[in-house]
């Protein structure tokens, strides 16, 4: 976290005076806005995918649900059927629990999508 | 007075069709109202495009917006090659919708509440990715789950993430659709059955303060509207998304 070290620098100086407040509260806001980009550009080619944002919202709601449910399901399968239980289904409920989080950040446009991996 | 919120929901057998084995084909209010949605549709499509103005009537307009709405959303996310899978993706886009504002009139069934309909919509999906997948790239398609620049040593372990992502895909594809529905349709019944609620056993007070719940389905109903016509756009869109994997698997 490169913020983190600034962050201390900014705060050994002594606030003296006026001028010495308000260059550190324009840094602050230039800090804020640098923040801010990345989370705007990592939503930018998602933004030509979902233009409404109630519409990733619903996308968002079901998808760790499903890895967790489909994880859940195939490890009970697997156990069932291989008498391995019950490691299969700790196993591939950790699996689908990890599928659901990489499906949600996906959908939120945290983490490329694959095809855009090169 | 029984409130039933469940009730609306029945499957209801009008007529048998056939018969295979010891199972019975039979024509559902499900498959009714189905018919319903594509005659619909069919008659709005056919209506709107049979006059051809270069200056659209009312319905033509319509259609074009309809058109034009869908192939921005194909084009946006799965490029241009994506418009080969154009029908497809205008043709589910059309039924959800259809679906979905037909289960909107009172006293009608919402198909899309059924999430074996749901499902069949999402495994279509999920199979034509897979099969056009397998059938354009080959096995070169199953580097979709390979990602690039990953150590050795946590790729197994990746790998299997990525399957599982995408095995969870037609899960979270059909549920969401149905899952917004049923519980929509839910709230709008019970919100209500407390207005007969209040007024039967409260008489003219409870007729008065039903004002409040009646309040409440209008709202919700105006909100049911926007979900109907946003699930079916999260629904084509999520089609979108996934058959650009097919496309543009992994490189």
């Amino acid at each position: 976290m490169a913020d983190g070290t600034r962050g201390k620098g900014d705060r050994n100086e002594p606030p003296d005076d006026e001028a010495a407040l308000s260059a550190r509260l324009q840094r602050l806001g230039k800090r804020l806005a640098q923040a801010n980009r990345p989370s705007e550009n990592g939503s930018g080619p998602r933004q030509t995918a979902d233009p409404s944002a109630i519409a990733r919202g619903f996308r968002l709601s079901t998808e760790l649900v499903a890895g967790v449910l489909v994880g859940a399901a195939i490890g009970w399968l697997l156990d069932r059927w291989l008498g391995i239980s019950p490691w299969g289904l700790i196993v591939f409920l950790l699996l689908g629990f990890a599928a659901g989080v990489l499906n949600v950040m996906r959908g939120a446009g945290i983490v490329r999508e694959r095809h855009l991996d090169e | 007075m029984a409130v039933d919120p469940i009730h609306q929901f029945q499957i209801q057998n009008l007529f048998p069709v056939a018969k295979i084995g010891n199972t019975e084909i039979v024509f559902t209010n499900s498959a009714a109202f189905m018919f319903a949605a594509v005659l619909g549709i069919t008659v709005f499509l056919v209506g709107a495009t049979s006059g051809r103005g270069l200056v659209p009537s009312r319905l033509q307009s319509a259609a074009e917006i309809a058109y034009e709405f869908v192939a921005t959303t194909v084009r946006s996310t799965a490029g241009n090659e994506g418009m080969k899978f154009f029908p497809f993706v205008f043709t589910i886009f059309m039924f959800v919708l259809a679906l979905n504002v037909i289960g909107l009139i009172p006293y009608s069934f919402t198909v899309t509440s059924h999430i074996i309909v749901t499902a069949a919509l999402a495994l279509t999906v999920f199979f034509t990715v897979l099969i056009y997948g397998l059938i354009r790239h080959g096995l070169h398609f199953f580097n979709l789950f390979v990602p690039k620049g990953v150590p050795i040593y946590i790729l197994p372990l990746i790998v299997a993430i990525e399957i599982l992502s995408f095995v969870s895909r037609p899960v979270s594809h059909s549920v969401r659709l149905f899952a917004n529905m049923l519980a929509g349709h839910i709230t709008l019944q019970v919100f209500a059955s407390f207005i007969i609620l209040l007024g039967t056993s409260l008489g003219v007070v409870g007729w008065i303060g039903g004002a409040l719940p009646f309040l409440m389905v209008v709202l919700l109903f105006a909100l049911e509207t926007l979900v109907a016509f946003l699930q079916a756009y999260v629904f084509a869109i999520l089609t979108c998304i996934y058959l650009n994997d097919a496309i543009h698997p992994g490189h």
